[in-house]
Order: structure tokens, then sequence, then C-alpha cells
């Protein structure tokens, strides 16, 4: 991950909870892109000095989700010799994983979006033998969070709220700064184990 | 000493010459026990006690992980150098007694990688030796580009083609044969880890290719033991021990602060893995950096020093030790 | 060396308890009256007689209740042994290091005979008399690492090294303070220690990285962590937080001396001689409060240490809530007197 500090992480976090940068284009013949909702305007925003060649041997992949087809003509225009989009995140990972499959070493990949949707690209990229400090990310839209409980192993998506109550085994979770790339979720820890009879209020944290 | 490893009483069991530059010497532990285990890429540093002189110098082990009966190195011959290889070439006998060091890894294999691209040049071939029998022997994927001056010059060239047959390619510079970096980098899967051993120009070529074709720096391993380089002999000032000792036009730093009898930590003595690194008091005078451990900033500083490699002209240098 | 192994539990009825010699043998960890961290490293080395440091694997009585204790959390949640799949060689690396070091340290316990690669492992406390091939999975029941780990006592994290870091890949944790393995594998040296308050702004864990990168084989260095746990309890894991955090609610000033333990890990570091890799096993060392005050020394001291603690490590610690319950009682032990310099009984 590229260890710039964007405007919209917070200033004060843990060495373990992700940080987005910017993208840029990268020197290599292959770049692939993965983006969704907002990540579109990312792509849209790197400066990228020979436009026509780059988007020439580039891959874009796109989950539009509830940006509908705002980004869609201007993806579109920049000629990309792929460009894919795709109505959720798990089929555009069924596509990434298998352009990884057959890629080569040199590819520059781009991540651009909510949280779920770089966590989940790079788990699938890092499947691929890819390290992972070389993905270049960028975060736009949404902070809802991916998160694990780690009691009952579940993952609980989209999750906007500080605690939460985990979607699997129903314990009231707080959500930690501590993320795994392994699992690509932040960790849920049980709230109130030391005092059942404290439930606090649910906040709207990650919007 | 402070090295940070232990020592090994070794006997010099076989010297075997491989061509016109190259001797291979193999070691047995003098106590009759194996010696320790180690993994592909790792080295040990021979201390050779020429006269009142002692050197130090780091060799990559050659022979196989999987046997630890005896250790083999290889030294080439350097006329022009220090007299560490010439010591090993005419002075070394069998039967001698050595004292070698526990074997330290500064060039491992990444064992992630779905494949190792391994491209090695002249007596850089050593470490690729022993990290060959370490991968052949559980199935991992390999792949060697070997560079050499000639086919006479070709050191254990033959052995490992008939040993591993389609894996290796050689590539011979008298025959005008050249290993073709760029396109070789630009075939290669997701997950290959490349790793080249060799002189300092192979080493920046495949390097600099492989940052412009996309490689990340993650998945490039090198390994370049830079002998100490000879120089003017200079003063230095040790403010800690509170001694100050003359280095000798073939000595390095290092090993002039060795014979002032102080302990010195060291772990490759070719300017690699920081592990010497010093601070500077003062400087009336220039260094010249050799190590590729510091920054550049580092050495502009002019307030840290690789004394393994690493000397100085001037009026005197004052070091923190 | 001849040891009584205790039949107890570290769960349900809690019948865990040290006998007088295995007080005396605790690893106590405060060398002075206050506590704050440090890069408390130091080699592993020469062991003092009789102590927690003497063998390279330390066997004491608890061994074979706690092989079992192990053995009922593998049972229950087989994700707390795993390794990532470059990391079987650095496996074979533990197997071959713990069975040779306890060989050699408890001739009497534990037998290794190895011809080649064809082996012979005795483990006279655990009753196992097993034949194998070195480097074959297929001759072990288990996989090397969970294979030998599963009869020694602690936890083992195995950290691949490369790119100047040290990667969590492969582990087997039971025993640990609150963190999850499962969470935290595949992560580098400073993630996994991400929520860890303090000590990153001091700069701790970049000079133990930088120390821990240079470890040497037959080198080994040991340190020593600590924190309170109520009950003699070894999973302290996050996973069945939700089950065991309820427990701090229990302290009262009553129970305290018998509820609250000092747990002491040593952890120590090895460098792998076939990988490269490091391991580094957390061995965890429980004592119930009045079983430590019996040390005169050692009651002062803690009493100083645990009262004059910053709030935010003790909170990290997970004692904030008992804290004054606990510092109150032990004060009964602190009669004010000078303590002697060093973690050794008077």
């Amino acid at each position: 991950m590229v260890a710039i500090m964007s405007d919209d992480t917070p200033e004060k976090s843990i060495i373990s909870r992700p940080m987005y940068g910017r993208l840029s284009a990268g020197n290599s013949t292959h770049h692939l892109f993965v983006a969704d909702a907002e990540g579109a305007q990312a792509i849209l925003d790197m400066q990228v000095p020979n436009a026509s060649e780059f988007y020439s041997r580039a891959h874009i992949i796109y989950i539009p989700r509830d940006s509908g087809n705002r980004y869609l003509s201007s993806l579109q225009a920049l000629n990309a010799k792929q460009f894919y989009t795709g109505p959720s995140i798990a089929t555009a990972l069924q596509r990434l994983q298998q352009t990884l499959s057959t890629a080569h070493m040199g590819l520059q990949l781009y991540l651009a979006g909510t949280e779920g949707l770089i966590g989940q690209a790079m788990q699938v990229a890092m499947n691929a033998g890819m390290d992972y400090a070389v993905i270049q990310t960028e975060h736009r839209g949404s902070r809802a969070r991916r998160v694990q409980c780690v009691h009952c192993k579940g993952i609980t998506e989209d999750v906007t709220t500080q605690p939460v109550t985990c979607s699997h085994c129903g314990l009231l979770l707080l959500v930690r700064d501590h993320y795994s790339r392994r699992i690509a979720a932040f960790q849920g820890v049980c709230i109130n184990a030391e005092d059942p009879s404290y439930v606090p209020e649910k906040q709207e944290i990650f919007k | 000493m402070s090295a940070g490893t232990g020592k090994l009483d070794v006997l010099v069991t076989d010297i075997k010459p491989i061509n016109t530059l190259v001797k291979r010497f193999q070691f047995e532990r003098a106590d009759g026990r194996p010696l320790p285990n180690f993994s592909g890429g790792a080295h040990v540093v021979v201390e050779m006690k020429d006269d009142d002189r002692m050197r130090l110098n780091p060799y990559s082990l050659m022979s196989s992980p999987l046997d630890t009966s005896h250790y083999a190195i290889s030294v080439r011959r350097d006329d022009q150098g220090r007299g560490g290889s010439l010591f090993m070439h005419n002075q070394v006998a069998v039967g001698d007694r050595l004292v070698i060091s526990y074997p330290v890894n500064l060039f491992a294999l990444d064992l992630r990688a779905s494949k190792h691209l391994m491209l090695a040049g002249g007596i850089g071939i050593t470490p690729f030796m022993a990290q060959m029998a370490q991968l052949a022997a559980n199935g991992s994927n390999f792949e060697l580009h070997y560079s050499c001056r000639s086919r006479s010059l070709a050191s254990y060239a033959q052995e490992i083609s008939a040993h591993y047959d389609h894996r290796i390619h050689l590539y011979y510079d008298d025959e005008g044969q050249q290993i073709d970096i760029s396109t070789l980098l630009s075939g290669q899967a997701l997950g290959t880890q490349v790793y080249v051993c060799g002189p300092r120009g192979m080493i920046d070529a495949v390097c600099s290719q492989a940052t412009a074709a996309g490689w990340p720096d993650q998945a490039i391993h090198f390994e370049e033991f830079i002998t100490p380089p000879t120089g003017k002999p200079f003063k230095v000032r040790l403010a800690r021990s509170d001694k100050t000792i003359t280095v000798g036009e073939h000595q390095s730093l290092l090993e002039a602060i060795e014979a002032a009898g102080i302990d010195a930590p060291y772990l490759c003595r070719g300017g690699a893995c920081g592990q010497c690194e010093t601070d500077v008091l003062s400087c009336d005078g220039s260094m010249l950096h050799n190590d590729h451990w510091l920054t550049e900033d580092q050495h502009a500083s002019e307030k840290k020093i690789m004394p393994c490699v690493s000397r100085f002209e001037g009026e005197l240098l004052e070091l923190d030790r | 060396m001849s040891i009584q192994f205790k039949q107890e539990t570290f769960r349900d009825d809690f019948t865990f308890s040290n006998s007088p010699e295995q007080i005396q043998r605790f690893p106590f960890p405060f060398d002075k009256d206050s506590f704050m961290y440090s890069v408390n490293l130091e080699p592993h080395a020469d062991g003092r007689k009789d102590s927690a440091y003497e063998a390279s694997f330390d066997v004491d009585e608890h061994y074979v209740s706690e092989m079992h204790d192990r053995a009922l959390v593998l049972d229950e949640d087989p994700l707390r042994c795993q390794s990532l799949p470059h990391m079987t060689l650095a496996g074979w690396d533990v197997l071959e290091l713990i069975m040779t070091e306890k060989s050699r340290d408890y001739p009497d316990l534990f037998t290794l005979e190895r011809k080649g690669n064809q082996c012979h492992w005795i483990n006279r406390p655990l009753e196992i008399d097993q034949h194998f091939t070195f480097g074959d999975e297929t001759t072990l029941p288990h996989g090397p690492m969970e294979y030998i780990t599963r009869q020694a006592q602690g936890d083992f994290c195995l950290l691949d090294q490369r790119n100047d870091n040290l990667w969590m890949d492969a582990g087997i944790v039971t025993t640990q303070a609150d963190w999850s393995l499962d969470f935290d594998i595949g992560m580098n040296f400073f993630e996994w220690h991400a929520p860890v308050p303090l000590a990153h702004e001091m700069g701790i864990f970049q000079r133990a990285l930088k120390f821990l990168l240079n470890i040497q084989q037959g080198r080994p260095a040991r340190r020593l962590n600590w924190t309170l746990t109520i009950n003699p309890r070894l999973d302290t894991s996050p996973e069945n937080y939700h089950k065991w955090g309820i427990d701090k609610a229990t302290v009262a000033p009553e129970n305290v001396g018998d509820k609250v333990h000092l747990r002491v890990e040593l952890q120590t570091f090895w460098r792998l001689p076939r990988s490269n890799a490091l391991l580094f096993p957390i061995r965890c060392y429980l004592i119930k409060m009045s079983e430590l005050v019996t040390v005169p020394k050692w009651g002062r001291r803690t009493h100083r240490v645990l009262r004059d603690i910053p709030p935010e490590l003790a909170d990290y610690k997970g004692f904030a809530s008992y804290r004054d319950t606990l510092v109150a009682w032990l004060s009964q032990y602190d009669d004010g007197e000078k303590t002697s310099p060093g973690v050794w009984p008077e």
C-alpha cells in the first residue's frame, strides 16, 4: 500500500489499519484496475502522461453499485483495451481471479473505491501471488466496513455502526481498527463480555 | 567476538581445482560431528591466519543443505586483490584446521514463490548450487540462467546441467551468448521471485530492468559481496576504546579495529548487512563509502560509516567504537 | 531432575496450583519497583540452575495437564493451529529443534534416536512412542509443527523473514493473552503488535525488530512479558472472550488473592537453520497472588508496580476494573522495606 495518508483516513489510528493513497500511473506494460462506485473518479482523476497508449494496455473492472450510470460514459471514454462492468463485487472478483491466473510479473494493479472492494480484491491478488505492498489503493465513497466476528468467525458486510450486532451469532461487537488483509476484514470483539447488562447505543460512524 | 555467530572448528578434507581460476574447498567438523544445518544462500566467514595478520572473508556455502557431513565453498583466485583468495589457493592444504563462522543467510529464498528464477554470473553460481539442491529436494519450481566467460571457465556448468537438465540455461561470453534479461523477465507468471548473484554490472542490469518492467522490489533479490577495496593508509581515533590505529593499504577498517583487539560487530563483511554500522564522531577529511547499506543521505551526512568496506582520506577520522 | 507431574485443570473447576518448589522457580518479571516497556532482550543461554531458564524449552510440573488442555482447545477450535503453505520446512525445523533440545536437557523424559532421516521419538510423560521419517509428513499424525508443539508447553509462532521484516506465517496458539492467531496470521511484526499502546511511539518495536532480524543460529534470545488473568485460565483467547470476560466481575476483596494470577510470558527467539525462519515460543506461567506473596520481595514489588502503572497500560492489560481491589489487598504485603535489585527471590 502506498504510505501516503489520504484525506479521509483517520489521523489517529493503529498500524494495522489500512492506509490508502492516491493512484498514480505505474511503470509497466500491463495495468489492471478494479473499482466500485465512486472509485471510478479515482481512476478518472489519475494523471497519465501518455493516456491513449497507457489505456490501450489496460483492463478496467468496474462495479457501479449505487452510483448507477454516473461514471460509465467517462470510464468508457478512456478506451481501455478491456472494460467490464459487473453487478456485484462477487462477480468482479471471479473475473479478477481468472485475469490474474494468466498474468505476468510486472502487472500493475490499482484498486479504488470502498474498503470492502479494496480489501477483497487485494485478498484475491495476494492469493494469486502478488505482494500487497505493490498494489496501489485509493479509498473513495462509503467507509462501511467488513467486520469479522472473532468469536464465530462470521463476516458482517457493510457495517456502518459502532457497535454492531454480528449477523451470524448475534453478539454485540466493538469494531476495532485492527485489520487483517488475509481475511479482508476489521476485527469485531464482544463489547459487553465483562458486563452483559451494558448495551451501548449504536452510532452511525462508518459512513 | 560479537559477530553474532558462533564459531566452528573444521578440517580441510578436500581441495579440488575446478578450472584455472577456481578451487573448491571441503570442510568437515574437527570433532567429527555433523555440521549445523543451513538454508540455501547462506555464507560462512572463513578466518585466515596469514602470519601475524587475520583475514576474515565470507564465502557462500555451495554444498547441499541436505548433507551436513561436510560444507563446500569455492574460491576464485584474484591476483590483484588483498590476498585472501591467494592465501586460500596457495597456503591452505588438506588436513589444515580452520575456524569458520556458523552459517548466516543474507540471500534467502522467498519460499512463497511459485517459481524461483535465478541468474548467475561467474563465481556467483555458488549460492545457487545450495539453493537448487534445497529446492529440487522438495520439488519446487526453479530455473537457472548462468553466464560465464567461456566453457573452460564455467565452474560446475556440466555438473548442474547433468543434474537439473532443462532447468539450466548456459551462456558463454566468448561465443557471443548473452542472457536476454528483458525477454526473460517479461514472461514470468505472477508469484515468481528473481534472484541474481554475480558481478556488479549484472546485478545492476537485472535490478534496473526488472524495476522498469514493473517488478516489485519485494520480488527482486541480489547478493554481492564487495571485497574491501585497498587504498592509502589512514589514521582513525577510536573514542570509546581510547585508541588510535592506522589502517594499512591492504587492510579494511574493520580488520584494523579487530587487530587492535577491539570487539566489533559484523556479519557479511561485504557492505550489505548493516551489522557493523558505526557512528562517526568527527571527520577531518573525506570518507570513501563503498557499502550498499547506508542511504545516499547518510553517506553525505558523514555521521555513519560501514568499516567492513569503507575507507577514509584526510587528517583524522574519529569513531564511536 | 525428576518432576512430579500434577493432574489439574485450567478451566471449569480450576484445580491448578503451584507447589512451593514451583513458586521458587517462577520467572518473576519485575527487576525493579516500577514498570515501563523496554527492549528487554537478552541471550537465552547459561540458564540459572533450578530456574525456568535452565533448559532451552522448560518442562515443569504442569506439563502433562497443560498438554491435555491444549488438546481440548484444538478439539474445540482447530483454527488455533495454522500454517501458511510455505512454512512446512520451518515446521520440520521446529520439530528437530524441540526434539533435540528436550532429549538433551531431559534425557529421563525424552529420547530421540536418529539414523539419517529415520527417527524414533519417545515422550515418556505423555506416553508417546513414534517412529517417523524426517521430512515426510505422511509418517506423522499431524504436520511437524503441530505434532511437536502438542508436546511442548507454551504457544509457538513461526515467523518468516523477508524484506527486512518478520511475518507471522504459522503458529499454534492456545494459551494466549488475548490475541487471535487466526486473525493475525500473515501479518508483519508491526501489524500484529499494532494494538499495543505506547510502545510504538517509544520506538520499541523498531529496535526490537532490528535485533530479531539479526538473531543467528545457536544464539537464541529471550524476554519476558506479563499481564494479569482471572482464574488459572490458560486459554484467554479473544475467540472465547465472551465466555471468560465475565470472570473479571467476580473479583472481590475476599477472593482477590486466589482469583488474580500474574501471567508471565517467557518469550524466546530461535533462528531456524533449514528455513531461515524465526521460532518465537511464548511460554505462559501462572501464579496466584496468594502464592506470589509467599516470596516477600515479590509481594512488596508487585504491590508497587501495579499501584504506579500508567492507566493506559492497566487498560491494555485488562485489569483497570479491579486494580484498586488488587492493590489494596497487595498493600498488606508491602511493609515499605527496600527491595534488592533483580528478579530473584532474596
